[in-house]
């Protein structure tokens, strides 16, 4: 091993590289686990300083993010965020101080970190992913996801496979991806068409099940269905010409009250004005220390990946995601989550997954079950089957024409076995189902 | 709007700002935290610390100060987010104190830049504080006089360690450090007593059940799913000499009794409280045997003896070891999981598992107040940490802290009765074991090594010259795990030798080949799991770990040992 190279880039005039003395040290040395034909030095340093990365997400885990990987000598950093700061960010967003509450995360971001780190380059974008197109992501060498919306993340996803050109190596964006919950949380690489991607894992990210709306409407028996019943049915009977913020507090207070009064009625105890907010936003905790854990994991990855100063998770074949527990002891869980062959995003040539169905539902009623089932989460689709058009949520016209279609039952409109193409306006991307009658 | 209740005070500008976190620990996880005063003695690169005490500057700790007597160099501003230029020159513990304070008007920083080896020997340096996270290098006998401090003065004492892609932690609590707000996750918990039922949750079932083959399918179908399983093991009990399922073969049976006692000619072709009822047969059909860590909870001796000053978690266990005794079970922890039922009904349940759970805490409190007036007691204990512990009785957790390895010059490491479970675990196939070593054999290289000849700062492996230093810290690490198999008596055939030898060498030359740097990543990281176990400690929720962590940012995974 030698250190002959470091003080070669220092002849060469980069006294700049005195200050990153600790990440040099790790690029001119090569370790037990470095592959053979890896290049210390000048070369992994160049490398790292070339790689435009993208930052989707400058909440608590984008905040970790843009500081990590600006003290991991990357030198381009884009981020995107459309939120504005919340004062609830600040006891884990820490670019952000009360003066900032009101303006964009990404800006405020941006900014606080180029102050502090001397040679970095941020440029901001405040607004949605879905305004960019692949032009815009086909400039990144890879892209660090923080964010807490699973629609967000399987567009970018989808868009990235959508990206992949097999004559162009350059066109396949590696993707880090964290999300955490609590005490709890993930980090995981995906190589678009490569290795498993987030439509292949969606399963592991069930959403909630929604309580039905008879149990609102007339069987309450926990605080939580009080609440949903004055956010779901009792504004719209009362206060549908005001459309409900959730940011104002007048509107919360109504729902608590509403909510309160109800679950006097039923003798429901435990109402109060933090679980109505809670209810309502869908807020999930969140803290510092989880934020930093996931978000340092996904920089750790990404560093790897852009130096190959030791291996790094999703290389095909090998592990590619990390689970991560904290609430009793110290718990991680590191694996390999394996393609789907059939998965609608990734899968070669889009082959139509099978689903099970019951005939004798109705469209509508499947297109609701659609927005649960833990596989699929489409929440406005439109659909058609290989002879027609089923149900459109736009145009206007053909949401007209294709009503009806929503009260008939599955095996007037299409046969055991026949295929169904599915799309959302939440993904650039087509789902194929097979159904098959139970 | 007259009829409603009246307004309530809106969330004060703290709970608005704390409102993520408070849904996690609650407003005394809160004050716990705001009370605490946590001490950093800052040493190498230094970010690991920071970034340990930045996730708890945000959260809200009360009062934090940093010992540094680091000058900001250049190779500060390459990797601590919390020094810029304009500090160059300067104390590294005043101007990270500043930055640190600025993300919280909330909290209180302080620094002290004396050297900490004439600081540590001015009484009572250490008195004020709640907890101290050391950073590693440290020289051994300032490790040694912390640790001892942390066994006087009953207070956490956390050692870090981050070099290159690797990290670790251990934590020296208190000999007792016990903990009743565990959240425990509730879905696998819940404690039905559906084989010891008393009375009134007897009569409740037979109400409910009463005529059930008569009942329109509307009633059938709201019939708790508590109220069939009690009717049905009522049932079972009477072909089988009054005895309820036994093991797993019976339980499947008795599960497909009451899988085909549904309705099958719904609309929906079946019955929610019935499948909510066949689901919950293989957990809640289970004896509510107490835990065996709970059991030796009341076989503690401060659990046996409580005396005039006893912590009220050991007066409060014995009362509950004392209903143990008598009943064979512990008090009814009083929750009801949501299920399909009427409204009313789902009430009525609540309430005769409420009444219940009442009861039994009264009886609990009965003895509580008389062992505080055999005791001397001279305060009372309050009501509601009675009735919390009640209801967690199940889950409640006792760690038994000891100090961690300090490695000394030329002595052996001693791992004491943890020798033969931890050299066990030394050959599994992704065990971190190897990697801990790695880090004692890292200690021991900087336990005699100075970086000049007049014992200042201690001298890292790998700062200049990796390949000797990682061939000195491999046969340090070799032996020190010669030893350990040793006073295991474990078994390590010559293959398994040469495997774990050879994982030896992989760590420490990672370990070397960083020469003491630190990697952002990795004390970010790092910084995040030694700040959520402080949270933890302070707020006493939750389960620490117990009572060592390490890292492997290679292959990205983490192991914990009790050492
Ligand atoms: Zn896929």
């Amino acid at each position: 091993m030698t250190d002959t190279l470091s003080a070669s880039l220092s002849e060469s005039g980069d006294t700049q590289r005195t200050r990153w003395k600790y990440l040099d040290t790790i690029l001119n040395r090569p370790g037990p686990f470095t592959d053979e034909e890896w290049l210390p030095g000048v070369m992994a340093i160049e490398g790292l300083s070339r790689s435009k990365i993208l930052v989707i997400g400058a909440g608590g885990l984008g905040c970790e993010i843009l500081k990590n990987l600006a003290l991991s000598g990357f030198k381009d950093i884009h981020v995107i965020d459309m939120d504005t700061i919340d004062v609830s960010n600040l006891n884990r967003q820490f670019l952000f101080r009360h003066a900032d509450v009101g303006s964009y995360k990404a800006d405020v971001a941006a900014k606080f970190v180029e102050k502090r780190v001397k040679g970095v380059k941020i440029t901001p974008y405040c607004g949605k992913l879905q305004d960019k197109d692949e032009e815009y992501y086909m400039q990144f060498a890879m892209i660090v996801c923080g964010l807490d919306s699973i629609e967000a993340r399987r567009w970018i996803n989808a868009t990235l496979v959508g990206m992949v050109d097999e004559d162009n190596p350059d066109s396949m964006k590696p993707l880090i991806d964290g999300g955490t919950e609590g005490f709890k949380g993930q980090a995981r690489v995906i190589f678009p068409t490569m290795t498993s991607c987030i439509e292949c894992q969606l399963d592991m990210h069930a959403p909630r099940a929604a309580v039905p709306l008879c149990t609102l409407a007339t069987i309450p028996r926990q605080p939580q269905h009080c609440i949903e019943w004055a956010h779901i049915i009792a504004w719209e009977e009362e206060r549908k010409d005001i459309t409900l913020d959730n940011d104002d507090p007048e509107h919360i207070t109504w729902l608590y009250q509403k909510a309160l009064k109800r679950a006097q009625e039923f003798n429901i105890p435990g109402v109060t004005y933090s679980m109505t907010q809670g209810v309502v936003k869908n807020i999930i905790p969140a803290i510092a220390s989880t934020n930093a854990i996931v978000a340092a994991s996904c920089c750790n990855e990404a560093f790897k990946i852009a130096t190959n100063t030791n291996p790094f998770l999703g290389f095909p074949g090998t592990n590619n995601y990390m689970m991560y527990t904290g609430d009793e002891s110290v718990y991680t869980y590191t694996f390999e989550h394996e393609r789907k062959p059939d998965c609608p995003v990734c899968s070669e040539g889009n082959l139509a997954r099978p689903l099970q169905v019951d005939p004798k539902v109705t469209l509508q009623e499947f297109l609701d079950d659609l927005a649960e089932r833990p596989e699929a989460q489409l929440k406005k689709p439109s659909i058609r089957s290989e002879a027609k058009s089923l149900y459109y949520q736009t145009p206007v016209g053909l949401e007209e024409q294709t009503r009806p279609n929503l009260s008939k039952k599955l095996s007037e409109l299409v046969e055991d076995g026949e295929e169904v193409a599915i799309t959302d306006p939440a993904f650039p991307t087509q789902f194929k189902y097979k159904l098959i009658f139970k | 709007m007259s009829d409603l209740p009246p307004p309530v005070q809106g969330p004060t500008a703290k709970e608005k700002k704390y409102d993520r976190q408070l849904r996690l620990w609650g407003a005394t996880g809160q004050i716990a935290l705001e009370d605490s005063h946590i001490l950093l003695i800052n040493s190498g690169p230094g970010v690991v610390g920071l970034e340990t005490l930045k996730n708890l500057v945000l959260p809200g700790i009360g009062n934090f100060t940093i010992q540094d007597s680091a000058v900001v160099s250049e190779a500060d501003l390459g990797v601590n987010f919390f020094l810029e230029e304009e500090h160059l020159g300067g104390y590294r513990a005043e101007h990270t104190c500043n930055s640190l304070k600025e993300l919280n008007p909330d909290v209180q920083g302080h620094f002290v830049t004396e050297p900490v080896e004439s600081w540590l020997t001015q009484p009572d340096a250490l008195k004020q504080y709640t907890l101290i996270l050391v950073t590693a290098p440290i020289r051994p006998e300032l490790l040694t006089s912390l640790s001892t401090h942390a066994s006087a003065a009953l207070i956490p004492l956390f050692y870090i360690h981050c070099v290159g892609f690797y990290s670790h932690f251990s934590i020296h609590l208190p000999p007792a450090f016990p903990i009743v707000d565990t959240h425990p996750d509730l879905e696998t918990t819940t404690d039905l007593r559906l084989l010891k039922p008393w009375p009134e949750l007897l009569d409740f079932a037979t109400e409910k059940t009463q005529g059930l083959d008569t009942l329109s399918a509307e009633d059938h179908g709201h019939v708790p799913y508590i109220a069939l399983l009690l009717y049905h093991l009522e049932e079972w009990k009477k072909e089988h000499d009054g005895q309820a399922p036994q093991n797993y073969k019976e339980k499947t049976a008795f599960r497909e009794t009451v899988s085909k006692a549904a309705r099958t000619n719904s609309a929906e072709g079946g019955e929610e409280n019935f499948d909510e009822a066949v689901a919950a047969v293989l957990k809640s059909l289970n004896p509510p045997e107490p835990s065996g860590s709970v059991k030796d909870i009341f076989k503690a001796p401060e659990c046996v003896l409580v005396k005039k000053d006893s912590p009220s978690f050991w007066v409060i266990a014995h009362a509950i070891g004392l209903f143990y005794t008598k009943y064979g079970v512990l008090p009814v922890p009083g929750s009801v999981p949501d299920m399909k039922a009427r409204s009313a009904d789902y009430i009525q349940l609540q309430n005769v598992y409420k009444s219940k759970a009442r009861k039994d805490m009264a009886e609990v409190l009965e003895s509580i107040r008389f062992l505080e007036r055999t005791a001397d007691r001279s305060t009372q204990i309050e009501e509601k940490h009675v009735e919390a512990f009640c209801k967690n009785a199940a889950h409640i957790k006792l760690v038994r802290g000891r100090p961690f390895h300090v490695v000394q010059a030329g002595e052996t490491i001693s791992w004491g009765d943890r020798a033969k479970s931890i050299a066990q675990t030394l050959t599994f196939p992704d065990s971190l074991v190897p990697l801990y070593i790695a880090f004692l054999a890292w200690d021991q290289f900087v336990a005699t090594h100075d970086k000049d000849a007049l014992g200042g700062a201690p001298k890292v492996p790998g700062e200049t010259d990796p390949d000797t230093d990682s061939e000195k810290v491999t046969g340090i690490a070799s032996k020190i795990m010669d030893d350990l198999v040793k006073e295991g008596s474990a078994s390590v055939d010559e293959d398994e030798d040469a495997t774990v030898k050879a994982q030896l060498q992989d760590f420490v030359q990672e370990l070397v080949r960083a020469g003491g740097a630190e990697l952002h990543n990795i004390a970010a990281l790092t910084g995040g799991l030694a700040s959520q176990e402080v949270i933890k400690v302070i707020t006493e929720q939750y389960v620490p770990v117990d009572n060592t962590c390490v890292f492997d940012g290679v292959r990205s995974r983490t192991m914990v040992i009790r050492v």
